[in-house]
């Protein structure tokens, strides 16, 4: 899992069978500290979450399984909107 | 790392931002976040699982839980040669 940044929204009327009605947001990718990590992406959301939002992923298999129904074709999910990040020993070896 | 809205899948769950270590305890690739699973804390040295089967395995809550990463164990130390 991953924490991201939501840049923005996709709108599709045609999808995949199984994705009516779900939300496709653009997220970019970031570290703990929002540093832009890779490149943008479209994640389904699951938890309403909004442009500007700090949220968290989850990628692969894992994604099509946060959405009812499940197997459907996605490869990135947005599955809670982060509060607060502590990272007090973020970039060096823990002591 | 702390969230209030979340997928039900990660209801009472807490998560850590995880960066892997080379054995010399150095930096080796990008962060990511993981959900606990053997009481870690902020600092920890830990064993970290990023694969879906197995943690769907530990929790034995069915086979739709879209959980990857999942810390199961905390390092005492590790010995090299």
């Amino acid at each position: 899992m991953y924490l991201g940044i939501v840049k923005g929204t996709v709108v599709a009327s045609r999808k995949a069978a199984g994705l009516e009605g779900q939300k496709l947001l653009l997220v970019q990718p970031v570290d703990e500290h929002g540093a832009a990590v890779g490149d943008v992406q479209a994640a389904v959301d699951t938890v309403q979450a909004g442009p500007g939002d700090l949220v968290y992923l989850v990628g692969s298999r894992e994604a099509a399984l946060a959405c009812d129904p499940w197997f459907v074709p996605v490869d990135a999910a947005i599955v809670g909107i982060v509060d607060g990040v502590d990272a007090p020993h973020a970039g060096k070896a823990p002591p | 790392m702390w969230a209030a809205a979340k997928h039900p899948a990660f209801a009472g769950r807490s998560l850590f931002v995880v960066q892997p270590l080379d054995e010399r305890g150095g930096d080796a690739g990008a962060s990511f976040v993981a959900v606990d699973h053997a009481q870690a804390g902020v600092g920890d040295k830990v064993i970290v699982l990023t694969e879906g089967n197995g943690v769907r395995q530990i929790l034995k809550a069915g086979d739709v839980v879209p959980i990857r990463s999942m810390i199961v164990g905390i390092v005492d130390h590790v010995v090299t040669e």
